[in-house]
């Protein structure tokens, strides 16, 4: 089976956890022995790991008709494209899009991040799609995100293939409800247009029926997984005097920081021996500075700035306990990380992930009472320490992308 | 002549309140009256009175030919006195009948006899004298928590002067051995197992509904067992009836029918010790390791089988000495409370019955709190820095004192007198 899957990010160059997920997925699919595919991305770095799938740059796919050597197109894009490659899409050129502001390819320019004129770039992918969709080769059309949503349609249209989509988050999870309306009519029509639709938890699959009206057996939840970390016995714990209880994550309003300083404040009061860390940045994180300031813990309660990469290993693997108190959480994969290097967690019940981890503490996220309690026993209590340590690793190993890529593929030949 | 020996187990827990660390040497209160309660009434309303109206009337239908045991944990017992005391009095009357009979067991449905010997024989005669004084009868049949049962538990029981005890049919002690004899302990001859027939107890326990089960059909099962297999052993929780199966399951219908069709087939209703009385053994059962009447592996995995199983009962058991040391008549109460086995079940991975946390953490994490400000507390009364036998010393010494006192004042006397009797001479 051949899929072309739309996606917005891929590693080593990501920006948040969509990245993460598509290259797992994708991974986890490709142990499938009938199964190609063909992922198509706005803009390529050349590094990607492209020995199990084939990666479509839309920034090298010619919209506009021109007329270039071979030897040009070489000395252009050799490095991430052959130009053989080039001619043969271009000969998928179908429409007119001389509209669209080209370069001397007849190719777009993708940022590939998440610029001002976002939409914009969304719709000029629906112009790549459309090329892609007459010229390659596949069974089945897959978009990751909103921001594909457009051009999985497209393509759809274009060549009669089933579309699936793959919600990885809605707009209701990043604006805590005030959705922009643009955003909304993206993601509904998408939704629309699907022939099956994929969500990471039971929660999303939750908004997605309620809020943008899909009928539920159109709806199912796949949940992700964690690619097991290759160097994984690199990352060791310090011996050290104080606990260290961590929150790691961008410092929003979505996360949920203030339940994590209060529950900080709670502990504190009661315990001598516990350090608290707040990793990462973002909008919130003076008022929380200020926060911690205003409780008087200041003293015991960290910032570390920006953390990335190994660093994020690495301060997990130094934690004796991990903490996501996030409002609103689709699916949530750094506590599975956290427990992959043996850090017990604490998340909150507003996490998809909670719906498949049994060896962690959940409460909910305003529970502040209870956040502090599940501190405690794990900073004061060798034998919950251990347990949660252990048996979380060993379940956190189990949960494989594998085993997601089979739920995909049920789905795909449930659309066929 | 084919038996049943029909018995029923009742035992609600205490339940904790949440409790939080912050609360740890401010409340000493930890328990959850409310959810207690209202878990007392749905069982007193949809199950106990009705099962025991029903009994009284198979007693009387058959003239005192039906015949059961019921076994009550005394914390139970004490729920009831509180909660719901028509209770006590419905079975005060099925007492009077003289067709039903009480086992003993520990009084706070504790795990002690794998724990804690001492703390054991202590419950049970505390049991027992509870049974003897709210009905009447003096227990002489022994039925363990959970049935849990090994060979050196036996020895314990027989030691008490118990002569029949109640264990359930486990694959890996049985073998190829029937339930349905009358068996004895591995070394002492004198303590007689009867063994639970866990299927037929399951058939119409769990299985009631599914098996379309009519009296005539359960009791045919029994009156074509083999020859030579003359006791049924059949035992259930007693919201059996009424809970697990609803009244409009037709169970108490079931139960009314059997004295007829059983007295049809010659088939008698016994109660353990009367039984065992004048049938001899068949066969020694060895049980080298604990097994109890929960779960496929039928072992104490259920309460013991995981660290933070262990790492509670571990802390929990390491102050029972202390504990019954001091005359501190709350604390002593506390002691037996926290005892109970289903804080440790609700533990349980794998097996949690019955609870009413989120997870197996969450139940740990509450009783260690609960736990830790109960250890306060008895801290307070003992410091950790004195050993035991010291501790021990100080107090005889006490608790003697007056009695020295006492002593020494006689024999001043006597010295006086003896004083005054040389210097008249």
């Amino acid at each position: 089976m051949k899929a072309l899957m739309f996606g917005w990010e891929f590693p080593p160059h990501i920006l948040g956890g969509l990245g993460t997920a598509s290259y797992g997925l994708t991974r986890g699919m490709s142990y499938q022995p009938d199964m190609e595919i063909t992922f198509v991305i706005p803009k390529p770095h050349g590094d990607e790991d492209q020995s199990f799938l084939k990666i479509i740059g839309a920034c090298n796919v010619p919209v506009v008709w021109k007329e270039n050597s071979w030897d040009y197109v070489n000395s252009r894009i050799g490095k991430v494209m052959h130009p053989d490659e080039y001619f043969w899409l271009r000969n998928g050129i179908k429409y007119d899009f001389s509209r669209i502001f080209t370069n001397d390819l007849g190719c777009i320019d993708f940022s590939g991040r998440y610029p001002d004129n976002l939409i914009e770039e969304i719709s000029n992918y629906e112009a790549v799609a459309s090329v892609l969709a007459s010229q390659v080769e596949f069974d089945i059309i897959h978009s990751h995100d909103w921001l594909t949503y457009p051009a999985g349609v497209f393509a759809k249209q274009i060549s009669g293939k089933p579309l699936v989509i793959h919600v990885h988050a809605t707009d209701f999870d990043r604006s805590r409800g005030q959705v922009n309306p643009i955003v909304y009519g993206i993601e509904k029509r998408g939704m629309d247009m699907a022939d099956h639709i994929m969500t990471v938890s039971d929660l999303t699959r939750q908004i997605v029926i309620e809020k943008y009206h899909q009928n539920p057996a159109k709806v199912t939840t796949v949940h992700n997984a964690v690619e097991p970390l290759p160097d994984i016995d690199s990352f060791t714990k310090t011996l050290r005097k104080d606990k260290v209880v961590t929150f790691l994550g961008r410092i929003t309003m979505q996360k949920g920081p203030e339940y994590f300083v209060e529950a900080a404040h709670l502990v504190l009061q009661k315990t001598k021996g516990v350090r608290f860390v707040m990793a990462g940045s973002g909008d919130m994180m003076e008022a929380m500075i200020d926060l911690a300031a205003r409780r008087g813990i200041a003293d015991k309660f960290h910032f570390t700035g920006f953390l990335k990469g190994r660093q994020v290993h690495e301060m997990l693997a130094e934690s004796d306990v991990y903490i996501m108190p996030s409002v609103s959480e689709p699916f949530g994969i750094s506590p599975l990380e956290a427990m992959q290097v043996g850090t017990p967690s604490i998340i909150s019940k507003q996490s998809g992930c909670a719906e498949i981890l049994t060896h962690a503490i959940k409460t909910d996220y305003w529970d502040i009472d209870a956040m502090a309690d599940a501190i405690y026993a794990i900073v004061k209590n060798p034998a919950m320490y251990e347990s949660l340590r252990n048996l979380g690793r060993d379940e956190v190993n189990n949960i494989k992308w594998y085993d997601a890529g089979l739920k995909v593929r049920a789905i795909y030949e449930s659309v066929m | 002549m084919k038996n049943i020996c029909f018995y029923f187990q009742i035992h609600e827990p205490v339940r904790l309140k949440r409790y939080r660390f912050f609360e740890i040497g401010q409340d000493h209160y930890y328990y959850d009256d409310f959810q207690t309660d209202e878990r007392i009434d749905r069982l007193v309303e949809t199950s106990y009175l009705n099962a025991n109206r029903t009994i009284a009337e198979m007693i009387r239908s058959s003239n005192g030919k039906f015949r059961c045991s019921f076994v009550i944990s005394g914390v139970t017992l004490e729920l009831f006195e509180q909660f719901a005391p028509q209770v006590i009095d419905s079975f005060k009357e099925l007492a009077q009948t003289g067709s039903v009979d009480f086992l003993a067991e520990p009084y706070g449905h504790s795990l002690a006899s794998v724990f804690d010997a001492e703390e054991f024989k202590k419950q049970v005669t505390l049991h027992s004298e509870k049974i003897k004084y709210l009905f009447g009868i003096k227990p002489s049949t022994f039925f363990n928590t959970e049935l849990i049962y090994s060979d050196e538990i036996g020895e314990m029981v027989s030691k008490m002067g118990y002569k029949t005890m109640m264990v359930d049919e486990a694959k890996h002690v049985m073998g190829w051995k029937s339930p349905n004899y009358v068996y004895k302990h591995a070394y002492l001859p004198k303590l007689k197992l009867l063994v639970r027939n866990w299927r037929m107890s399951d058939d119409m326990a769990f299985k009631f509904t599914i098996n379309n089960l009519t009296a005539e059909k359960y009791i045919s099962w029994i009156s074509t067992l083999p020859a030579g297999e003359n006791i049924v052993n059949i035992g259930m929780g007693y919201d059996a009836l009424g809970i697990v199966n609803s009244p409009e399951s037709g169970i108490f219908d079931f139960l009314k029918a059997l004295p007829y069709h059983a007295m049809e087939q010659q088939i008698a209703f016994v109660l353990p010790s009367e039984y065992t009385k004048k049938v001899d053994a068949a066969d020694i059962l060895s049980v080298p390791y604990p097994m109890s009447w929960v779960g496929k592996d039928k072992d104490l995995t259920p309460w013991t089988g995981n660290d933070l199983q262990q790492e509670a009962l571990n802390k929990l058991y390491a102050v029972s000495e202390r504990v019954n040391l001091c005359n501190d008549k709350p604390l002593q109460r506390d002691w037996l409370l926290l005892q109970s086995s289903d804080h440790f079940r609700y533990m349980s991975h794998k097996d949690a019955y019955g609870s009413s946390y989120e997870s197996a953490y969450d139940a740990f994490m509450n009783y260690m709190n609960v736990l830790a400000d109960f250890l306060e507390r008895v801290e307070a009364q003992y410091p950790t820095t004195i050993e035991n036998e010291e501790l021990n010393e100080l107090l005889k010494t006490i608790n003697n004192q007056e009695l020295t006192i006492v002593t020494l004042e006689e024999e001043i006397k006597k010295l006086k007198s003896r004083k005054t009797a040389k210097s008249e001479q």
